[in-house]
């Protein structure tokens, strides 16, 4: 196969080959063990002033979380973004091994993740429950007026045909498949309080991966599923003629925009530039939000984020 | 540690088992969804590659377009294929359907290589003067192709096979992403819940069926190949030792065979 | 394409993201794979461990790995290292085979002058094994870097920036383009890697390059003797 006459040049190369992989080698294993005492290093030195800003895994937590980066940064702090990590059931883990400091979140929704028997709705109420219930370490300033509730939707032709106007009137259209994101099965403002405070039980729970997004519109759209878990500030609610079924024995609690933080970045400068934004925000300027991320402008959530502080003038 | 027990336990609860549960259990029943889309998609991934690969291995046509061809398909990141298609296919058709359609596309796309590979491998594998036998006896093309060819490089379309399986069934778990059902779904409501007993218990599921299944097309493989030529052996080692230098242009075929080689002993 | 235009920091950023993503996986991949090949070939028994071993860690789907290996490594949740150490296993699975049937492939007769000259272990491995193996490995290590790269995606419904994140976005947002556009930057960062590591080859393994009317034509012999 090979002749003897091209051996020179071969131990040659392979020399160079070897040498090279060595290096290689050399490098490769050098970093990650670097990292490691650099990551060790971050933990027990945390800089106040680095702000580290995550969101969940749908469009309007990465517009807010945008905001905060944006008038963060601005007003001076360090600031890292790590957008899209999940739900509340990631972004939670990832508040408390540190991988990120600050959450846009919705303040009942939140509630109920630390205490599930909780029984306030009102903003006021949760507002005030909420503060004793967030664990050590961790807190929330002021809520928004702003908020976008899960809700339980259908389509309105549904809703004049069968004469549901109230998550109770569901039980006129039992059995029907039901569509949300895989955790709603198990979350009392999903399944479990369907039964227990409306009694309606004869579903079918079909998980849609996408926080009531598009794939959820168009399942209801379709008649896949009968009744969907949509967000109030959804355009498609407007867009898709659906229709929010009213909510009178009170299931789905107040769900304004709330940043929740690692106390060990909080300071009263940081304290002022969310909470002006909290005062700034409004439903329907996260409708707008929305319309412009996911309508047909297809803004970057970034720019969108931008724009709305420049318009409120939170910017310096 | 301690997470594995719980993964266990939570595999080995009866109550995740009973029918009407609500999504993703029961557990049997995701299994089956799963192995059925499994076997949609490498049936009809099979349907087009095979009659294909066994036509370029017979003629030696083409073999350079499905060299780059196979290469190509593996830096096409599934995740993105799979929502492109359901974009596309959701545009007209129902949701239900749509998620089906567009997954089982995906899978067989990203079936189609290693059946390929493995079909036109399998036949250019094929002793050439068995070949020249068959024709020295007067038989037709189509003749050799059904009567030698194909007898003799089932070890090789099998091994493709298997490769495609296990491919298939590692993916169709991240199909949960477009609501397909099976076994994604215990793992993304795992996730969703924050439930690593579910998310471990899930992927150990995927695991196991990967492993089964591609047992028992590795038995499939042996009774097909034992029934082909003994002599076939000393020949491949043969191969091995020529083929060397050479793997770089024509690697996916010479895996196969090394493969091939390799279930044998 | 005028969303592209309008994004081209984000796609630039989520591809340069992407390519770090996969190459310490790819480069990791090979430097375990090799040896383990090397190890595999030493006993019948101890190859069908190491590749039995490859072919169990491939079975791993990719996403609840993501999600566990921080409980497994301790690392935080949002931490790359998740994700890198995932791909690395994959490739390791996916290389580990061709490396041993490489190195099995390495001629008997050159193994043994080099032997009987007197090599040690280390240095026969390194002058006569390794670069005859060369571009065999080289063709794994192409398998390898298309599909890390490939895998690389699914880290973005963790969270991770890197092009899935274009997918999981578009998706949301009912965007087909923006898809398109990932699965396009995607493919081009699988076009680089294997340019490179073709290059890299020829400047490693100019021998090879040399012979490859000969290689050709041992190829299609190998086919025919099959």
């Amino acid at each position: 196969m090979f002749k003897a006459k091209n051996r020179g040049p071969r131990i040659a190369g392979a020399i160079a080959a070897a040498a090279a992989l060595v290096v290689m080698t050399g490098c490769a294993s050098a970093d990650p063990t670097e990292e490691a005492t650099q990551a060790a290093d971050d933990v027990a030195t945390v800089e106040a002033t680095k702000v580290v800003v995550g969101s969940f895994a749908f469009p309007e937590s990465e517009i807010l979380g945008n905001i905060y980066a944006i008038a963060l940064e601005n007003a001076g702090f360090e600031v890292e973004t790590k957008f899209n990590l999940g739900p509340r059931q990631t972004t939670v883990p990832a508040l408390e091994d540190g991988s990120i400091d600050l959450m846009p979140e919705y303040n009942g929704n939140l509630l109920f993740f630390y205490d599930t028997e909780n029984t306030a709705r009102s903003t006021e109420e949760v507002d005030a429950e909420l503060a004793t219930k967030v664990p050590a370490g961790f807190q929330v300033l002021n809520s928004s007026s702003a908020e976008d509730k899960d809700a339980y939707v259908v389509t309105q032709a549904m809703a004049e045909e069968f004469g549901l106007v109230t998550i109770g009137d569901l039980a006129k259209i039992e059995p029907f498949s039901l569509g949300a994101s895989p955790q709603f099965a198990e979350l009392l403002y999903g399944l479990p309080g369907l039964a227990s405070f409306y009694g309606v039980t004869d579903v079918t729970f079909v998980p849609i991966e996408d926080f009531g997004g598009p794939d959820t519109v168009k399942a209801l759209v379709d008649n896949a599923v009968q009744v969907a878990d949509i967000y109030t500030t959804s355009p498609d609610l407007v867009a898709k003629k659906l229709r929010v079924l009213d909510d009178p024995e009170n299931l789905i609690a107040a769900q304004n925009i709330v940043p929740l933080l690692n106390s060990d970045i909080y300071s009263d400068e940081l304290a002022a530039v969310l909470n002006a934004i909290s005062a700034a925000l409004t439903t329907e300027d996260l409708i707008a939000l929305r319309t412009r991320v996911e309508g047909d402008e297809k803004a970057q959530a970034s720019t969108a984020a931008q724009e709305w502080l420049e318009a409120e003038g939170l910017l310096n | 540690m301690q997470f594995f027990l719980d993964a266990f336990r939570w595999l080995l609860d009866p109550a995740n088992y009973v029918a009407g549960g609500i999504s993703p259990l029961p557990i049997q029943d995701r299994i089956g969804e799963h192995l059925w889309y499994t076997f949609v998609s490498v049936a009809i991934a099979s349907m087009i590659a095979l009659p294909l690969g066994l036509f370029i291995g017979h003629t030696g046509r083409g073999r350079q377009f499905v060299i780059s061809f196979t290469g190509m398909m593996r830096a096409l990141p599934t995740l993105g294929l799979l929502m492109a298609l359901f974009l596309i296919i959701g545009a007209t058709v129902p949701f239900t359907q749509a998620a089906f359609v567009a997954s089982i596309i995906a899978l067989v796309i990203l079936a189609i290589p290693s059946i390929l590979a493995g079909g036109y491998a399998g036949v250019e594998s094929v002793d050439p003067q068995t070949v020249d036998a068959g024709r020295a006896m007067g038989m037709t093309e189509m003749q050799i192709l059904l009567r030698i060819e194909i007898p003799l490089s089932l070890p090789l379309i099998i091994s493709g096979i298997r490769a495609a399986v296990l491919q298939v069934i590692a993916t169709a778990v991240i199909a949960s992403y477009i609501s397909l059902g099976g076994l994604g779904t215990v793992i993304s409501s795992g996730i969703g819940l924050n439930d690593n007993e579910r998310i471990l218990g899930g992927a150990i599921l995927v695991i196991a069926l990967a492993l089964v299944v591609d047992g028992f097309l590795a038995l499939l493989q042996r009774l097909v190949t034992r029934r082909g030529s003994k002599e076939a052996r000393p020949q491949n080692i043969d191969f091995r030792r020529r083929s060397f230098g050479s793997a770089a242009v024509a690697e996916e075929p010479v895996n196969e065979r090394k493969r091939h080689v390799q279930s044998k002993k | 394409m005028s969303w592209l235009v309008d994004n081209f920091d984000l796609v630039a950023r989520l591809t340069g993201n992407h390519a770090i993503l996969s190459v310490i996986p790819i480069v990791l991949g090979f430097v375990i794979a090799v040896p383990l090949g090397w190890i595999a070939n030493r006993s019948h028994s101890l190859r069908s461990w190491v590749i039995g071993g490859g072919s169990f860690l491939y079975t791993i789907p990719s996403l609840p790995l993501f999600v566990i290996l921080p409980y497994i490594l301790g690392t935080r949740i949002t931490d790359e290292r998740n994700i890198i150490v995932a791909l690395t296993i994959y490739a390791v699975a996916m290389m580990v085979r061709t490396a041993a049937d490489a190195l099995a492939a390495v001629p008997a007769d050159a193994v043994e002058a080099s032997t009987s000259i007197g090599y040690s272990l280390w240095t026969r491995f390194w002058l006569v094994e390794f670069p005859l193996a060369g571009p065999v490995l080289l063709a794994g290590l192409r398998v390898v870097s298309a599909s890390t790269i490939a895998l690389v995606s699914v880290g973005a419904i963790i969270g991770s920036a890197n092009l899935g994140y274009l997918f999981t976005n578009g998706k949301q947002r009912d965007f087909l383009e923006e898809i398109l556009i990932g699965i396009g930057a995607s493919f081009l960062i699988a076009l680089v890697f294997d340019i490179a590591i073709v290059l890299l080859g020829r400047v490693l393994m100019p021998w090879n390059l040399r012979k490859s009317p000969a290689s050709k034509s041992i190829r299609q012999n190998a086919v025919g003797v099959y």
